[in-house]
């Protein structure tokens, strides 16, 4: 129930606009920030962000942000994040979660990795396939939406896109191996189905907090 | 601060983690198909040397990696290594570029159908020996999971408190 109570607080177009806004911001964001991103008033904005953090949707910091301290340097502001915590609601329910697990132990198990990652890339050609344009193919701006569409959260560092959200977390703590490499073959997939594949190829460059997945520039050196 | 930080990142001052895997590889350590996990040994180890947590890693003698080790068989090497907590060596193992060598494993080596990987607590100024090593892995396929010998998947916290000369005595047992 509790996972429920906290997904229907996103029914208010404003809450939602703030967890949005601080789920894609990629740091802590303050009260004033949340407010002027999203055009509401500041103390209804902290309010906002307040039951979102009570429901355990959002995480809170505090942090002096400017670089003064001692008398005069004020109270630390109150900063919010996304919660590490998942939250999921299936009606009629549903333990895709748990079955997931059960596939990677029995695909470890049977040393199947090999299978999955050919699985893996016919499924993302299929779903890359659906971007790419006759002739010149798709554009990776397309293809970042589609996964924004998928919960990976894209975003550009230089002319790579990574990716903050892992939509496998869950699997992937379990079974990182097989998850991640998954992921690999999936995204190498949707590249080449989109015909994107000669200018970007998909690597696995894990960073902390993040999907392990890169789609990596080649022609810029980066 | 120190304390909450040290908190977060699972270190221990008494105890460090010990991490010893075999693998049974396909094809000689000198074939084509082995080329590139062998070319990937120094930049990976030296990846390892360069992350928190790094306490130590087992080479033979006389060479810069462990592959020339053979413990258990003629045909399985082993890594071998002591970490600061099981947080660090995870990072290590699954959030680096370590990740894809490891995604690679089954153009090297052969699937193993028992657990191929085991993790146990030391004191912290103790350096295992490879024997120990393989009792572990031993212990760990006959009883499965325990505080003695363990798994990533099932992992055990370490003692509390420091280690005591009986703790220690067992260790030797």
């Amino acid at each position: 129930m509790q996972d429920l109570e906290a997904i229907a607080l996103l029914q208010d177009s404003a809450r939602r606009s703030l967890y949005e806004y601080v789920i894609a911001a990629g740091h802590e964001v303050s009260r004033n920030e949340a407010a002027a991103a999203v055009g509401l008033q500041r103390t209804l904005a902290a309010f906002h962000l307040d039951r979102l953090a009570g429901a355990g949707l959002l995480e809170v910091a505090y942090r002096r942000l400017s670089s003064r301290s001692g008398p005069g340097a004020g109270r630390p502001a109150k900063l919010y994040r996304r919660a590490a915590i998942e939250r999921a609601v299936a009606v009629p329910p549903r333990e895709y979660a748990q079955a997931a697990n059960v596939l990677a132990a029995a695909i470890e198990r049977a040393g199947a990795e090999a299978v999955l990652y050919d699985a893996a890339r016919e499924e993302g050609i299929a779903l890359g396939r659906a971007i790419a344009r006759p002739g010149d193919g798709g554009a990776i701006s397309e293809l970042a939406r589609q996964l924004t569409e998928r919960g990976y959260e894209p975003y550009t560092d230089g002319a790579t896109v990574r990716l903050r959200n892992c939509p496998f977390h869950s699997v992937a703590q379990q079974f990182p191996v097989v998850a991640c490499g998954m992921n690999l073959a999936l995204l190498d997939g949707m590249l080449a189905g989109a015909e994107l594949a000669e200018g970007h190829e998909a690597r696995l460059q894990p960073r902390p907090g993040e999907c392990c997945v890169a789609l990596i520039s080649k022609t810029n050196t980066d | 601060m120190a304390l909450a930080m040290s908190a977060a990142s699972g270190v221990n001052a008494h105890y460090h983690l010990v991490v010893f895997n075999i693998g049974r590889t396909v094809a000689a350590l000198d074939s084509a198909q082995l080329r590139d996990f062998m070319d990937g040994l120094d930049p990976i180890n030296a990846l390892a040397e360069q992350a928190p947590g790094f306490v130590w890693r087992y080479v033979a003698e006389g060479t810069n990696n462990a592959t020339a080790a053979r413990p258990m068989d003629d045909d399985i090497i082993v890594n071998f290594g002591v970490w600061d907590s099981r947080e660090h060596l995870w990072d290590f193992v699954y959030r680096s570029r370590h990740l894809d060598f490891l995604r690679r494993r089954r153009d090297w080596f052969q699937h193993l159908d028992e657990p191929f990987l085991v993790l146990w607590w030391v004191p912290a100024d103790h350096i295992p020996s490879t024997d120990e090593a393989v009792a572990k892995l031993e212990h760990l396929r006959r009883n499965g999971p325990s505080a003695e010998a363990f798994s990533f998947r099932e992992p055990f916290d370490p003692p509390s408190g420091s280690p005591t000369a009986s703790s220690a005595a067992a260790l030797e047992a």
